[in-house]
């Protein structure tokens, strides 16, 4: 409450009574258009209450005599990019991946409708921007097992990988230590010389057994310098990146005991054009063939 | 607004002073017109004024065919602002940023050095409000003719000048409004189109809403404004001290006033307290009262009392522009000189040259090229099957020039780089070109793959050159290139 109104010499006037570091106000009336102002603005609130949605009662509320609703505003704003969309995925779906390429705003539009698949769908497993985890394979990297063309990835991520799909892509790795059909202490030699395959061999280990071992059981699929081979989904051993981790016990413990990943028919959950705009964007990550 | 009787003012001032009023009706203020140097000059700066804003839009500058060819044009759709032969881009908003900076300390310092002449003389409301008054004065009369016809019966002769006043207000607000709107839009384009109906949407709407605040500002609003909305009355005071000009009453000179003529022997002062100051006044106080919040500084006081005091056979100037210390020897009988310099005045005019040094040597030197490099948030790098790390980038390279331009990319700082561009399939190489769009900005996905020699907690400092092949102008980003943490 203000306890000092004092007369202000100058002007006849009454002060608020405050003062602030020796500040005093003069208490002058506000002007009368002012409170009109407020008052209009009032009235302006009760004509909003009754036109818009604005009283809440017990489970709903007043709609208002517009009949306004902002989710009736989303559902015509979702409607209307949807109806833009149509055009361009239709497209996409329709020409091929070559001819998307050749159209700067059409490749802009799968990409981006291919970006947010991904992220929605692929993400979980390969890592953002495709950058894999151990049993994921990295999509950014370049190094691909079953091809990194457009073709190749759209047929992989239509059919998938092992997963029932008649035309997936299907390899199976022996279970060469399980089924005993190496001792573990051939797995053990045959792993030290997978390490040379990529420079990282045990310094003065001696490599012929497991190389002669190699030969015998895993060129057949993995080549004989390691190179892989895409027609059975055979990763490549000669390389600084692995599909299972990069150390002895990794590759001793695949060796032993095969993971084998299984990667789902996408077709089942995305259309046609979806697949295409997702395999585009795949393939821009950097390991596109 | 409302119109109240004499004995109405007094009844309310008394129940002020009783504390009976919270709300106060408004004294509509009749200024009286006036003749002299100062509204001479008042007058020159309206015309300049008001001639420039309606005239600028309409000013041609050719560019090429590509470009618009009005010299002063803020093309918000296309998010370029043309002044004569300067383009900005909106990337180049700092400008802005000075302009405004430029703009207030100016307005310090001439408000520390001659008080509110911006609000008196400049300030758009004092300029429409002028312009208002005067249209108002030569349908309605002067002062004494519009007061006599407000207080008097409705009669025929006050309504069709009511209502020729607001019609005239309403068409210069409208000029106003689109006038606005052709800073915005090419000038004889949109005024083709507002005729035609062809205009968009907001082209009406603004043109509607500044048609309106002008006429509600200028015509209805006036000295209200000044006194209950803008901020720049309240804190003016700071800018002011004793050593500013400002319209001054000498009271010096004119305590104690009396009315009548004067006679050798006589005890008054100058002042024959004939309220000439009082009724040319706009905002409708007292300059006597010394200064004051309502008080816009525009001096029209003085020539109103010139020609009282050049009748009264007075010395003319008895309300002038002067400082307080000097009125204050004055009364001393001494006389001080003007400081242009003082501590105030030298801190205002610094900070506005380092201002305008700042801004024009940016101007000067302004590149038409822009670059910015984000680096991928994930992966953040990926090891490749021959054993190099790559990281992913995306440029955005501004080409501010009206040419089509291909730029150099290389990267310093990591030997043996190699960079791919997987947009356009180019690459891979040590040094990439790639093509810009005259006036875009081209986006490149560009990847980096090599042997980061210099890791050190999973980065290291690669800068990415960009030059220009035509005329040579390099720019350099300085970004990071991202490998395995403990592993340098």
């Amino acid at each position: 409450m203000p306890t000092k109104i004092e007369k202000d010499a100058h002007t006849g006037r009454d002060t608020t009574g405050h003062e602030w570091d020796g500040l005093k106000e003069l208490n002058n009336p506000l002007p009368k258009w002012w409170l009109y102002i407020l008052l209009a603005t009032i009235v302006w609130a009760v004509g909003y209450c009754v036109l818009y949605p604005s009283v809440p009662y017990g489970t709903g509320y007043y709609h208002g005599l517009l009949g306004y609703s902002q989710r009736k505003t989303v559902d015509a704003d979702v409607a209307a990019v949807a109806a833009q969309r149509a055009g361009s995925m239709d497209k996409i779906r329709q020409i091929s991946f070559a001819d998307i390429r050749k159209d700067p705003q059409l490749l802009a539009v799968a990409e981006t409708a291919g970006r947010i698949t991904f992220a929605n769908n692929c993400q979980p497993c390969h890592g953002a921007g495709g950058g894999g985890r151990p049993g994921y394979p990295a999509l950014a990297a370049g190094d691909w097992m079953w091809g990194g063309t457009l073709e190749a990835i759209q047929q992989t991520v239509t059919h998938g990988i092992r997963s029932g799909d008649p035309d997936a892509r299907n390899s199976a790795m022996p279970r060469f230590g399980v089924d005993n059909m190496l001792k573990p202490e051939e797995i053990q030699s045959v792993a030290d010389y997978v390490m040379t395959l990529f420079g990282k061999p045990e310094p003065g280990k001696d490599v012929t057994a497991g190389r002669k071992l190699f030969t015998d059981n895993c060129a057949v699929c993995h080549g004989d310098a390691g190179q892989g081979n895409r027609e059975v989904g055979a990763p490549r051993l000669a390389a600084h990146i692995h599909l299972h981790a990069n150390t002895r016990d990794d590759v001793v413990a695949q060796v032993t005991n095969p993971h084998m990943g299984v990667m789902p028919n996408w077709d089942q959950r995305l259309d046609p054009a979806t697949i295409k705009a997702v395999t585009l964007y795949v393939h821009s990550l950097g390991g596109g063939e | 607004m409302s119109r109240i009787s004499k004995a109405d003012r007094q009844l309310q001032l008394q129940q002020e002073e009783r504390g009976e009023h919270l709300y106060a009706n408004r004294v509509r203020v009749y200024p009286k017109s006036v003749h002299g140097p100062v509204r001479r000059f008042k007058w020159a700066v309206l015309i300049f004024c008001l001639s420039l804003y309606y005239v600028l839009p309409w000013l041609r500058w050719h560019r090429g065919v590509t470009e618009p060819d009005q010299a002063v044009l803020l093309d918000v759709f296309h998010e370029r602002f043309y002044f004569f032969n300067l383009k900005l881009w909106p990337q180049d908003i700092y400008y802005l940023t000075g302009l405004l900076i430029m703009a207030a300390v100016g307005l310090f310092l001439v408000s520390s050095l001659a008080g509110r002449v911006w609000c008196g003389y400049t300030c758009p409301q004092t300029v429409w409000t002028d312009l208002f008054m005067w249209v108002e004065r030569l349908i309605e009369g002067d002062r004494n003719e519009r007061m006599k016809r407000d207080a008097g019966p409705f009669s025929l002769d006050a309504a069709w000048r009511k209502l020729a006043k607001h019609a005239i207000w309403l068409g210069i607000a409208f000029w106003t409004g689109g006038a606005w709107i052709m800073y915005y839009v090419d000038a004889p384009t949109v005024t083709v189109e507002f005729w035609h109906g062809t205009a968009s949407i907001e082209v009406y709407v603004f043109t509607g809403l500044f048609t309106a605040t002008t006429y509600l500002l200028a015509g209805w609003a006036r000295e209200q404004v000044c006194t209950y909305m803008c901020p720049w009355p309240r804190f003016q005071a700071a800018m002011l001290d004793e050593q500013s000009l400002t319209v001054t009453y000498q009271g010096w000179r004119g305590e104690p006033r009396l009315r009548g003529r004067r006679h050798d022997g006589d005890s008054g002062g100058d002042c024959i307290d004939c309220g000439a100051c009082v009724t040319a006044c706009p905002t409708g106080i007292d300059i006597r009262d010394g200064i004051q919040l309502e008080c816009i500084n525009c001096g029209l006081c003085i020539d109103a009392c010139n020609h009282v005091m050049e009748v009264a056979h007075r010395p003319k100037w008895l309300i002038t522009w002067d400082t307080l210390a000097d009125q204050a020897a004055k009364a001393r009988g001494e006389h001080t000189k003007f400081r242009f310099f003082r501590v105030r005045t030298i801190i205002y005019l610094s900070a506005l040259v380092l201002a305008v040094v700042v801004m024009g040597v940016a101007l000067a030197t302004r590149s038409e090229l822009g670059l910015s490099v984000l680096h991928d948030r994930a992966p953040l790098f990926v090891r490749l099957a021959d054993g190099d790390l790559r990281n992913g980038y995306t440029l955005k390279i501004a080409n501010k020039s009206d040419k089509q331009t291909l730029f150099e990319l290389n990267v310093d700082g990591m030997p043996g780089a190699v960079l791919t561009e997987t947009d356009e399939g180019l690459g891979p190489a040590v040094r990439l070109g790639l093509p810009v769009n005259a006036d875009t900005v081209g986006t490149f996905r560009i990847m980096v793959a090599g042997q980061p020699a210099k890791l050190k907690g999973g980065s290291q400092a690669v800068d990415f050159v960009l030059s220009n092949t035509t005329t040579g102008e390099r720019t350099v980003y300085h970004s990071v290139f991202m490998g395995p943490a403990g592993n340098e």
